[in-house]
């Protein structure tokens, strides 16, 4: 394991009265593969989302790639240059063509020319396996593509860390797979990537460690072996259970 | 309840489709007497418009009256309108007025300026209209044409004589008063439905938010009198703004708080995934408004939008009440000359037309375009 790519020290947050993060602890180095997962309204997507500062956290510590993520927008702009994120609703920009959802970010953030945009854009497509689809509209495509389009924009800011909030639940199960084997792909890639899904052989298949959370709080955590086949709390037994009856 | 399944198989889908001429009768019977009820309604309706048109067509152009003799010292002879009063219109006060209504007191041998003051406003709308156009020098196109409108109007320079702006009227004030409204009221709407929304800046919502509620809550007319009564009254002894330039901002302001909440429901529909998406790319604010969040808003409210700059191209009719001589005053103006003091129908028929045409096109044009974007991107 290389050094800590994100690291969240005793992170807390609260909705109003309600406690939705509770003394969060977590490192992810570099390169490794974090699956996050737990019943809904665990706090496990609120948790991912903010290591990218979409929600704000209210004590504690976040440090990503040696940043700590404060009200400091310079560091904010830093951190979200090197953090991809996939979102369960994909959320393309539809009045784009799928080349320019992926061009934007690279061209007016990262101040690439177009041309190398495009090819580096391209590059991805191609990766994520619908390059025939660059000239189209999001509204054009399928659940499946328009999430590996979502991958493959992400993956243009060339980013050091790949975020996924459930990128995979609002899709139709015959989709599903080819958003999976995309995701194992870039596994294979080196990537370091911190997963929020219900996908269990996903997570057996491609994660280094899984957590476990509940109620806001991180209950277990180990490699998928040890979680899947050696849960410790009822909780986790309890929501394994649950999660195999469902499939 | 089964409006659609009682009301859905009896559409012959086609006869719909046949082609035109083939199947002009199949679809008079379909869609004109299909049953009693719909027999009867296009009777009785056909009988009204029949009987409109053939009234409208005798009055206005069977028993209308084109000209009218003029006297040596030039007074017009209106008896010949006078006895066609009710069988016919008298469309010789539009001949003899047409050049005041438009132009107002402009002086008449300098008349053909605003007449291209005008025409140059048409071209530029028609040149904004066209998408092939939205680039880059789309705004300097527009200075540069306005400007060219400017020099026109006031002279002063090219051995243009100087002519100020007491003296301008009709058409030129509308579009003047319309366009330059619209050009600087829709940029600061956007700018006051964006500090609406911000939640990093609370002073300057709270800004947006009482300037929106204090111009909504008041009549154009009192923020038009503030402008030229009022306004002057604050001011520093010596230092006066033209009346026309005072009326323009009061329209400005007036109909930015309008467009703000126009575009600020636009804001508002779009899904907050849109705006985490462009976050998480790390593109900065005004980026994520000018590429992503302005582009998807301003299309969902096409309609709306265009609808309140409808009613502010009727709207600017109002500046009559700080002495300007906007088309409409015009008319009115032309109405109270005696001979043609009786004809106001005419008038007012011939200003609607030229109001109508504006509006019109703006209305066509808007559909279209919504068709158009809409088209590129199904959802």
């Amino acid at each position: 394991m290389g050094k800590a790519a994100i690291t969240l020290d005793k992170v807390n947050k609260w909705y109003g009265p309600l406690h939705v993060l509770r003394d969060i602890s977590l490192t992810v180095h570099e390169q490794e593969r974090v699956v996050v997962c737990g019943p809904s309204g665990s706090g496990k997507s609120t948790m991912i989302r903010c290591i990218n500062r979409l929600e704000m956290h209210q004590a504690g510590h976040i440090y990503v790639e040696g940043t700590e993520l404060t009200d400091d927008t310079r560091a904010l702009d830093t951190i979200r240059r090197e953090v991809g994120m996939v979102f369960q609703s994909f959320n393309l920009f539809p009045h784009l063509t799928i080349l320019e959802n992926c061009t934007l970010a690279p061209i007016w953030v990262r101040k690439m020319p177009k041309a190398q945009a495009e090819e580096l854009a391209m590059t991805y497509l191609e990766r994520v396996k619908i390059p025939e689809q660059a000239k189209k509209y999001p509204g054009q495509l399928s659940g499946g593509q328009q999430q590996r389009v979502a991958i493959a924009r992400a993956l243009c800011m060339q980013p050091k860390v790949m975020l996924f909030d459930e990128p995979t639940s609002a899709l139709d199960p015959e989709m599903i797979k080819e958003v999976l084997d995309t995701m194992i792909e870039l596994a294979g890639s080196g990537m370091t990537m911190v997963c929020v899904t219900h996908e269990m052989g996903f997570a057996r298949e491609v994660a280094h460690r899984v957590v476990f959370m509940d109620r806001g709080e991180i209950v277990e955590s180990g490699p998928p072996k040890q979680i899947f086949e050696d849960p410790q709390t009822d909780r986790l037994k309890l929501f394994l259970s649950q999660i195999l009856r469902g499939h | 309840m089964s409006m659609t399944t009682s009301v859905a198989p009896s559409l012959p889908i086609q006869s719909r489709g046949a082609p035109p001429g083939a199947g002009a009768l199949a679809w008079m019977k379909e869609n004109l007497f299909a049953n009693w009820l719909s027999t009867a309604v296009t009777l009785v309706l056909g009988y009204v418009i029949v009987r409109v048109v053939v009234a409208l067509v005798a009055w206005a152009v069977i028993g209308a009256v084109w000209s009218v003799p003029y006297s040596a010292t030039g007074v017009p002879d209106t008896s010949v309108c006078m006895n066609a009063k009710g069988t016919g219109a008298c469309w010789a006060v539009i001949a003899d007025k047409y050049r005041l209504i438009l132009f107002g007191r402009y002086p008449y041998a300098e008349q053909w300026r605003p007449a291209l003051a005008v025409l140059i406003f048409i071209g530029l709308y028609v040149v904004s209209a066209m998408r092939r156009f939205w680039r880059k020098d789309l705004p300097l196109i527009w200075i540069a044409a306005l400007t060219v409108v400017g020099v026109l109007m006031w002279g002063g320079v090219f051995g243009l004589s100087p002519v100020t702006d007491d003296y301008w009227g009709g058409l030129p004030i509308t579009l003047i008063l319309a366009t330059f409204g619209l050009a600087f009221a829709f940029p600061l709407a956007i700018l006051i439905a964006l500090g609406r929304r911000s939640t990093q800046l609370p002073a300057v919502r709270m800004l947006c938010v009482v300037f929106v509620e204090l111009i909504r809550g008041v009549p154009l007319i009192s923020v038009l009198f503030m402008a030229s009564v009022m306004f002057p009254l604050f001011m520093p002894e010596g230092v006066s703004i033209d009346k026309l330039l005072r009326a323009q901002i009061a329209v400005i302001l007036f109909s930015a708080a309008y467009l703000a909440e126009v575009v600020r429901g636009g804001l508002q529909a779009l899904p907050r995934g849109q705006h985490e998406a462009a976050d998480a790319l790390g593109l900065s604010y005004w980026k994520k408004t000018g590429f992503i969040i302005l582009p998807q808003a301003l299309r969902l409210v096409i309609p709306p939008l265009v609808n309140t700059f409808i009613g502010f191209f009727k709207d600017t009719s109002l500046v009559l009440i700080v002495g300007l001589f906007d088309l409409l005053t015009m008319g009115k103006v032309a109405l109270s000359d005696p001979p043609w003091q009786s004809f106001s129908t005419e008038v007012y028929l011939a200003l609607g037309v030229v109001y109508i045409a504006f509006c019109f096109a703006m209305s066509r044009y808007s559909r279209g375009l919504e068709r158009e974007l809409g088209a590129s991107q199904r959802h």
